[in-house]
């Protein structure tokens, strides 16, 4: 606090994304349903209730964020915007924070179930390979300086990831695999009772906006962040 | 001859310059090679005292032992491939060459590759020495799949070394980049490795050879289009 330019002081104001509220809502009314007003299974018992986080939480991480972070890498590669980078960076993190609610349900629910908190099964280890690459991809971005440089590297990792995780999945899939096979998104019908269908997609659509809303607040901490930067750059 | 000289090689001539020049600075200091030769003879010798022997077969042992420590001296080597281009900015001098960048890649996978498998050709011996293994099965098959595995290692650990060069944390970085990705490659090797040196026929190793086969296709070509967004212009 010396003999600083005098300049204009920044005021960021606070922003309240609605979005955040609705989707913290949603989630509260889903378990209320999925607790209540739901049958229970008739063979897992009460453990089943779970999925409606569970499953979620791994579809959004594996087949929303985590496309989001591959398809922003390489549009980045392509057109150079620095906005695709910072949505690469936002999905990664958010991601993360979706694949650990993953990893760290799966277990308390295959414990009740398979008897067994960990299994080497196909979509186990896929899921946590790809909670290793998206903390390496944190990393790298937290350990390079130089922001185009950041960006480039940090493209390239997301779109060979991309590639890697099927490998991961199909050789462990030779190996052997316990997890269920998709009930939701395969060829024939659903095979869930009709009321937990509706618990499920009610789930699936809050959480979807809970990732859409945390999405936003961590793009615009990425442009706040970068606008500062250069801000200071210009004052330097 | 001359012709030569004056016009700029072709990609592949490039690429085997490129390799010659990293293969003769290692072959003048041989302090890489070395450390990596010694620290993979190390690691097959430790793993033997972790594992009770009395419980598991040494030969049950042998095929994972062999591909994690050939992971791991890999990454020395791996490290050392950019590592070598950082003093007095030398990689000023290979951007500055009338060569593509997709032949600096390939060039440096190439010296990487004859690098590890240097190592392999004395860590598989050790292996099947140290571990009783009986010699002659499969030794001709073992050698197919080392070399793929190092292709597909070599490929990948290329790229994140231009990349983890240029990083605050080098030494950290590169393997938490590359191990992810050589999983599906130690899988696959290990497997049908373990398969064939137990006399299994080669087609129960069949489906694994082709994870290797199909991810060297897909990372050899991968890697070498996305290797020049690693370099500053």
């Amino acid at each position: 606090m010396t003999s600083g330019q005098p300049s204009a002081p920044l005021t960021i104001p606070p922003q309240r994304d609605p979005l955040l509220g609705v989707a913290l809502l949603g989630i509260a009314a889903v378990y209320v349903r999925a607790l209540a007003f739901t049958p229970i299974e008739a063979r897992q018992g009460a453990a089943q209730k779970i999925m409606y986080v569970h499953a979620t939480s791994a579809f959004i991480a594996l087949y929303v964020a985590f496309v989001l972070m591959a398809i922003a890498s390489a549009l980045y590669l392509w057109l150079k915007d620095e906005k695709l980078d910072r949505v690469a960076e936002s999905a990664a993190e958010v991601g993360l924070c979706f694949t650990t609610v993953v990893l760290a349900t799966g277990p308390i629910w295959g414990k009740t179930i398979w008897g067994a908190w960990w299994t080497w099964d196909a979509r186990l280890t896929a899921t946590l390979f790809l909670w290793f690459i998206i903390i390496a991809y944190l990393l790298l971005r937290g350990a390079v300086e130089e922001r185009g440089r950041r960006a480039r590297y940090s493209a390239v990792l997301g779109i060979l990831a991309s590639f890697l995780v099927p490998f991961i999945h199909l050789s462990v899939y030779l190996f052997r695999t316990l997890h269920p096979m998709p009930i939701l998104l395969k060829p024939s019908a659903p095979s869930l009772p009709n009321e937990m269908l509706v618990t499920f997609l009610f789930s699936f659509a809050a959480f979807t906006l809970l990732f859409i809303a945390l999405l936003r607040a961590r793009y615009r901490m990425a442009t706040l962040r970068d606008y500062l930067a250069d801000r200071e750059q210009e004052r330097a | 001859m001359t012709d030569v000289a004056a016009s700029p090689p072709g990609m592949l001539a490039a690429a085997w310059l490129v390799a010659r020049k990293d293969l003769a600075i290692e072959f003048r200091t041989r302090t890489a090679f070395l450390s990596a030769l010694v620290f993979a003879l190390l690691g097959v010798t430790i793993f033997y005292f972790a594992w009770d022997a009395t419980a598991v077969a040494a030969s049950d042992l042998a095929p994972g032992v062999l591909w994690v420590i050939f992971t791991f001296a890999g990454l020395l080597g791996l490290q050392r491939s950019f590592g070598s281009e950082l003093a007095d900015r030398a990689v000023d001098g290979l951007l500055g060459a009338p060569i593509s960048r997709e032949s600096i890649y390939l060039g440096k996978a190439l010296a990487n590759l004859v690098f590890v498998s240097g190592i392999l050709a004395v860590t598989i011996p050790a292996v099947v020495l140290f571990y009783n293994l009986p010699f002659g099965t499969g030794i001709a098959a073992l050698a197919g799949i080392a070399a793929l595995a190092a292709v597909g290692l070599v490929a990948v650990g290329t790229l994140f070394s231009a990349m983890a060069v240029n990083t605050r944390m080098a030494e950290l970085l590169l393997p938490m980049l590359s191990l992810p990705f050589f999983v599906p490659v130690v899988m696959a090797a290990a497997q049908s490795s373990a398969r064939l040196m137990a006399g299994r026929p080669v087609a129960e190793a069949w489906p694994w050879l082709r994870i290797l086969v199909a991810f060297d296709i897909v990372f050899v070509t991968a890697c070498t289009l996305a290797f020049p967004f690693t370099l500053d212009e």
